[in-house]
């Protein structure tokens, strides 16, 4: 081969066309796509002189109407916490029905569909239906996250319960324990750290809708925050965000507290069987 | 070339030269003791020792890939532990390195990573859309032809074996067209077989080229075979320091300590 | 972590007590102390929740007959909605999903190379663009997109730059924590060769984090097009807008169309990331 060549200087590289022929069509998809959302350089411009006057409105943030802020606040807690233990209860068996090497199709088809259709819309969109259907109030957020949290903890649970080890499902199997013990002997103690994981995960989350929830009407701290926001009360908002953000932050921190006491409490859960 | 190697071989130039070479990556402990040595502009210096006793650190030293607490590398009397940023690239463009790990960039092809070589020559945005001169590209093909991997050009470098790796790894630092050549290692990771191959291409290749290379080694009877000079080091010190003929027992002793492991 | 699990059992049974010189073991009793904390909390939060929460259970049990008047009326879509207001807006939502994450990529690349400390070796720039990064996602995209409004108006200029502005802190600690995984080897050896800056990107590390790349930046489209498709329920563009028309209208049988319109669109999605992931992964 290096002999056919030699002679006529040797490229180095094919030309990629394909990749060319990629960048050009990304480039001419943002073009096409920018003028048709109308994103113009004037636009730009009066906003940035807008974006001034917004923050000069937005300072000092305007604290006095505290307890209003803090009663939503503690509402879209409330919500996160209820939605996060239903979320998580139910993940429980939904995600085992859905794990396909455990599960025989029949079982795990209807199972993985319910959670596929848990995934498919914005918690605000559901929790729209769920406002239509039980009212105003922070039981259609609960409803709503509840379905989020199904659709996220089920889904990796189910995907992290097909990644074990079926060796040590097989010893279980093999001393002719029941399908009960099956599961708590020997798939539980592969997967309990992962759930824990992404249980914390969806309560941050969990955490940061129920802020939003509000704005469709499903309680928490979201309503007071649109409609401030609609009455131009940037003062007001920026407070509010300032809580919420504070809020955010003070759960993260402690849901990553009980992850690392969970992951390393892990090794405690498996000493008693591991002899 | 022929007049330096003439004149290397007269033993009037000397490529590196390092005066007082210290490191201590913790105060007070230091790895390297005020090492001094003459690298002559030609031929193969292999220096030996146990683990952990600098040998790496030293030839790091070097080329500023670790920051030596004291003293001077020379460079063709250039003194490069005075070098920052720009110039410091310029003369590491000057040095070719050669690792025990290989540490090819695995996604990318073989022609690829000798290119790679000419990166401190080459703009970002020329090598990133590939355009490398044609000089440099005809170059990594006569190499590659050197190596005898001219049917692996456009095969990507995680395809091939350890051996094969390595002479990418070689033909990439020649690439640079260096003043000198460091190896760390170079066959720590390779079969007896494939190392003496290895070995012997490096050899041959530096020595065509008039490039004197210093090699890091574990195994004594390769620095033998295929060493002009040897330095034997112990505790961060130069404790042996001649041609390989005359590296004896006694010698090895004093290196590594000990005689039970000696046949 | 499983060899060190193994030793720490041998020694809590050897040696029962004699915690002092195993850094781990010194803390077991607390961590018991802690797991029980933790159990307390969950539950305290749980039932202290439960009881202060304002909902009128009666609201519950009438769900099943509430939602069952709602799918009937949702009954049958009414389709010819579709082509006259419809179909524009699932395009548009599209486009702010799409157009948003090109912005968020480009954005977010230069943030990830100065949080990621092998690349960046400076620990205040570091913690600065994790500060951003940080800042950019715990901030709602609902959040982004009434800030941009405010600023920019209602329309998808908004929506474009709320979906990009949430996803930068995404993207960018994503790409950080894959930039961070690289090899050093290569960088040490084109750096041992005398390559500047730039390149050492495009060669060292741009060929070690291509595949995370490509595959975080399919994974947050995908998401943006979930979310782009609620931003318009705060005027921020896209079919939200014609969701919230609906519904305020009570036209429920459009509300079916829309939700199936995005319905459709969101697994559209999905199945093209997974097609596009499996070709170039």
């Amino acid at each position: 081969m290096s002999e056919a060549v030699r002679g006529s200087p040797r490229r180095a590289f094919e030309p990629d066309w394909l990749a060319r022929i990629g960048w050009l069509a990304a480039l001419l998809y943002v073009v096409y796509a920018a003028s048709l959302l109308d994103f113009t350089w004037a636009r730009f411009v009066t906003g940035l002189e807008q974006a001034a006057r917004f923050f000069d409105r937005m300072f000092p943030p305007d604290f006095s109407r505290w307890e209003a802020v803090l009663k939503g606040l503690k509402e879209s807690l409330e919500i996160a916490v209820l939605a996060s233990v239903g979320g998580i209860v139910l993940s429980l068996p939904i995600g085992f029905l859905a794990a396909r090497n455990l599960m025989p199709a029949w079982v795990n088809w209807p199972a993985r569909a319910l959670i596929a259709a848990c995934r498919t819309f914005h918690p605000v969109i559901v929790a729209i239906i769920f406002v239509k259907a039980v009212g105003f109030g922070a039981l259609a957020g609960i409803l709503a996250l509840v379905i989020a949290s199904v659709g996220f903890i089920a889904k990796l649970f189910a995907e992290a319960i097909e990644e074990i080890s079926l060796k040590q499902v097989e010893a279980v199997r093999a001393t002719g324990a029941s399908f009960m013990n099956v599961i708590v002997f020997g798939v539980l103690p592969q997967v309990a750290a992962r759930f824990i994981g992404f249980s914390t995960y969806q309560f941050d989350s969990n955490v940061r809708n129920s802020t939003m929830v509000g704005i469709v009407g499903a309680g928490g701290i979201g309503a007071p925050l649109f409609v401030a926001f609609q009455r131009f009360d940037y003062d007001v908002v920026c407070a509010i965000l300032i809580a919420i953000v504070a809020v955010v932050f003070l759960c993260e921190i402690l849901s990553n507290q009980v992850k690392r006491v969970f992951g390393d409490a892990m090794r405690d859960a498996r000493e008693p069987r591991g002899g | 070339m022929s007049q330096a190697a003439a004149g290397a071989q007269a033993g009037a130039v000397a490529a590196l030269e390092l005066r007082g070479l210290q490191k201590s990556y913790v105060r007070g402990k230091p790895v390297l003791h005020a090492i001094d040595l003459s690298i002559a502009g030609t031929g193969l210096t292999a220096i030996i020792g146990p683990s952990g006793t600098g040998k790496s650190t030293l030839i790091r030293c070097v080329n500023r890939l670790v920051e030596p607490s004291g003293g001077q590398v020379l460079l063709d009397g250039e003194d490069l532990t005075a070098l920052r940023g720009r110039s410091l690239r310029l003369a590491r463009r000057r040095i070719g390195m050669v690792f025990q790990e290989y540490n090819l960039v695995e996604r990318l092809t073989v022609i690829e990573n000798l290119l790679c070589g000419r990166l401190g020559h080459v703009g970002a945005l020329r090598a990133w859309l590939r355009r490398f001169p044609q000089v440099d590209v005809d170059r990594a093909f006569e190499l590659l032809d050197a190596v005898g991997l001219a049917d692996f050009a456009k095969t990507r470098a995680d395809a091939l074996s350890g051996g094969q790796r390595q002479r990418v790894g070689i033909a990439r630092a020649l690439m640079q067209e260096p003043r000198l050549l460091l190896a760390d290692e170079p066959t720590s990771s390779l079969d007896p077989k494939t190392s003496v191959e290895v070995m012997e291409l490096m050899r041959g290749l530096c020595a065509q080229r008039g490039i004197p290379v210093i090699v890091n080694m574990h195994d004594v009877e390769l620095a033998r075979r295929f060493a002009s000079r040897i330095i034997g080091m112990s505790g961060g010190r130069v404790v042996f320091d001649g041609p390989a003929t005359a590296l004896t027992d006694d010698h090895l002793k004093q290196i590594y300590g000990g005689e039970g492991w000696l046949a | 972590m499983r060899g060190s699990h193994a030793v720490a059992e041998l020694h809590d049974t050897a040696l029962p007590g004699s915690g002092i010189r195993r850094e781990w073991q010194r803390f077991t009793p607390g961590q018991r102390l802690a797991r029980f904390a933790v159990y307390f909390f969950v539950v305290a939060a749980f039932v202290l929740s439960l009881g202060t929460v304002e909902v009128i259970p009666e609201f519950l049990w009438d769900a099943p007959a509430q939602m069952q008047d709602l799918l009937v009326r949702m009954w049958p879509p009414d389709y010819a909605h579709y082509p006259a207001s419809v179909h524009d807006a699932l395009v548009e939502t599209l486009h702010i999903a799409t157009l948003g994450t090109v912005l968020a990529v480009v954005l977010a690349v230069p943030l990830g190379l100065l949080a990621a400390h092998n690349v960046t070796p400076s620990h205040t720039v570091n913690t600065l663009a994790k500060l951003a990064l940080v800042t950019s996602r715990s901030v709602n995209s609902l959040v982004w997109a009434l800030l941009f409004i405010a600023v920019f108006g209602p329309g998808a200029l908004a929506g474009t730059l709320a979906i990009a502005f949430r996803s930068i802190g995404f993207v960018g600690k994503l790409l950080g924590e894959a930039l961070e995984e690289a090899q050093p080897g290569p960088i040490e050896a084109l750096k041992a060769s005398g390559t500047p800056w730039p390149s050492l990107l495009v060669f060292g590390y741009w060929p070690q984090v291509k595949p995370a790349f490509w595959a975080l930046v399919l994974l947050r489209w995908d998401i943006n097009v979930r979310e782009s498709a609620v931003l318009g329920l705060v005027g921020a563009g896209g079919i939200g807008v014609a969701l919230n028309t609906a519904m305020n209208l009570f036209q429920w049988d459009r509300v079916a169309v829309v939700l199936l319109a995005i319905f459709v669109v969101v697994i559209v999605a999905e199945v093209v990331v997974t097609w596009v992931r499996g070709r170039i992964l």
